[in-house]
């Protein structure tokens, strides 16, 4: 298996190229990362593209797409969700989804449980609890940082260190904070590899859109009543 | 020469509220299909940001099948992908142009990010054949309301007048919940002008006579809003046939004098009307009658073809290739405002 990974669903632009290796593992052909909240839609084919040139692989030959569902800011997530389905598509290969938290999770190698926390703008956090890097034990909720529940473990992800003054000495050793496309093919591989079942390639918003349905029509002639 | 021999070019639309593919070679139109979110939005009164962007998302590559599908052709056998650039929604757009990439670098195959605005004078080529050079496009849709000389689609666009507050279509949706009338509000006020009299009242023309080719509908949004409040202040009963037929006279008045007004100047013999107000049955009729009247050659698009779709991205990508243009990198940026005078985003 050949699986091109990549994640947009935080501040960091992230790909990977991987490989199973002959005890089900992941072998990191080549990655590369890019934190730059404002750009997932530019740079995010272009470091494809290079990952690929540096495996010296072409993409005919990649057998599987593994993309971050997050939860995360929404913009930035379907670039990755476009460019994933629409990848699928043109190489005729599957596609399959991975919560970016659980990237976080597995890109920390923590052995003990912990709390993982993206940023989710309008002062909230993306967050769930793990046992250890590869076991998720709760589902994964928006909230307020002040309404974690991190029941006194560590704090990881974007989301502790940007909140270090609500989290405390729990975040004290953030790292790291952003997902790696490397996880994320990882986690693919081993799933695909125990015949795990895997999400579908579709975004975790975990909100409803803003959207206000509109009241009467303003009075224009208010001034003469 | 038969369309044969020209390149297949696959166009994506999102800039708004319909996820459009069209493939197209030439001036030939060999695939449409459209998915649209409009009823998601409905009950806002109007194109919820949020809501279109994760539409868009889940029709992106279902409506690229339909789209090969309905034209016969394999991806494989696409030579260039064409992508809305700009202007649009920053969400929207950003799903189009993140799949028309991935496409473009699975297949191996130039990548063209164009204008939305120019795509829509471009799509007549599909309709009625190559453009006459030069030619005047007035576009009049629910964000835009533009006119263009036209000297070459790909290469030489330049706006002579836009809107200076609301889009024309933006003042059929307003006027529409003044009335009571359903979103969008095109087709109904349509419907209530057919049965209305469009004598009864007479709103103010905005920019009538100003000597620019600026259009306003802002002022005429408010003066039907006075009318209506005081037919029930004083508690008689509103007359919306009367009133839609008063406003879609004023709103076609001014574009259609405004269109001719610019052939003449210009000295241009060909007006191609397009956008999704150019669908307006009252806007065609008396574009045809001041065109005629003044020896204009006018070109419509069917109705189907003046709503956003990705056959006139690929209408316009098919230009843009023929010229020779460079095609755009896979960093290519979205430009919520690209400006109607670049038919190619950088």
């Amino acid at each position: 298996m050949l699986i091109l990974a990549f994640d947009t669903a935080t501040p960091a632009i992230t790909a990977a190229l991987c490989q199973s290796d002959a005890e089900g593992g992941a072998l990191v052909r080549a990655a590369a990362s890019t934190v730059d909240a404002r750009h997932h839609g530019e740079l995010l084919t272009p470091q494809i593209r290079d990952v690929m040139a540096r495996a010296g692989a072409d993409l005919g030959e990649v057998t599987h797409i593994a993309v971050g569902i997050g939860p995360g800011p929404y913009t930035g997530l379907r670039v990755g969700l476009a460019t994933a389905h629409a990848l699928a598509d043109a190489l005729g290969v599957p596609c399959h989804g991975v919560a970016t938290l659980d990237a976080v999770a597995l890109a920390s190698g923590r052995e003990e449980p912990f709390v993982a926390a993206t940023d989710a703008r309008r002062k909230e956090v993306f967050w769930a609890r793990y046992a250890d890097s590869r076991t998720r034990t709760g589902e994964i909720a928006v909230d307020r940082p002040a309404d974690v529940d991190t029941g006194g473990l560590p704090v990881i992800g974007h989301g502790a260190q940007l909140y270090t003054e609500v989290f405390g000495a729990a975040a004290a050793d953030p790292e790291p904070l952003y997902p790696t496309a490397a996880a994320i093919g990882e986690i693919v591989l081993r799933r695909l590899a125990a015949g795990e079942p895997l999400p579908e390639p579709r975004p975790l918003y975990l909100r409803r859109p803003d959207a206000v349905l509109p009241g009467a029509p303003k009075k224009v002639r208010q001034w003469q009543t | 020469m038969s369309s044969l021999d020209q390149p297949l070019i696959l166009g994506i639309e999102t800039s708004c509220d319909e996820t459009g593919v069209g493939l197209v070679r030439g001036c030939e139109l060999l695939g449409d299909e459209v998915a649209s979110s409009v009823d998601q939005h409905a009950r806002f009164g109007g194109v919820v940001p949020e809501v279109a962007s994760r539409a868009h998302l889940e029709a992106m590559t279902p409506t690229v099948r339909r789209a090969l599908d309905s034209a016969g052709v394999k991806l494989a056998d696409v030579d260039a992908i064409a992508v809305t650039a700009g202007p649009g929604l920053a969400g929207a757009l950003l799903v189009g142009v993140s799949a028309a990439k991935a496409y473009a670098m699975a297949l191996g195959k130039p990548l063209y990010g164009v204008n939305h605005l120019v795509g829509h004078v471009a799509v007549d080529q599909l309709e009625h054949g190559p453009l006459p050079k030069p030619a005047i496009a007035l576009l009049v849709s629910g964000g835009h309301t533009s006119l263009l000389l036209m000297r070459d689609l790909a290469t030489d666009v330049q706006s002579l007048g836009d809107t200076v507050d609301d889009a024309a279509g933006e003042a059929y949706d307003k006027v529409a919940r003044l009335l009571n009338l359903p979103y969008p509000g095109g087709p109904p006020i349509d419907r209530a002008a057919r049965e209305g009299d469009a004598r009864a009242i007479r709103f103010p023309r905005g920019k009538w006579g100003d000597g620019t080719y600026d259009f306003s509908f802002s002022g005429l949004k408010t003066a039907v809003a006075r009318w209506v409040e005081d037919t029930v202040r004083d508690g008689r009963e509103v007359p919306v046939n009367d009133i839609a037929a008063g406003f879609q006279e004023s709103v076609v008045d001014v574009l259609t004098r405004k269109a001719v007004d610019a052939c003449l100047e210009h000295g241009v013999e060909h007006l191609v009307i397009s956008g999704g107000v150019a669908a307006n049955s009252r806007l065609r009729a008396l574009a045809e009658q001041r065109c005629a009247e003044a020896g204009i050659n006018l070109r419509v698009p069917r109705p189907r073809l003046c709503t956003d779709n990705g056959a006139m991205i690929a209408a316009l990508g098919a230009e843009v290739v023929a010229a020779g243009l460079p095609p755009s990198s896979l960093n290519l940026a979205t430009d919520t405002s690209l400006p109607v005078d670049r038919p190619l985003a950088a």
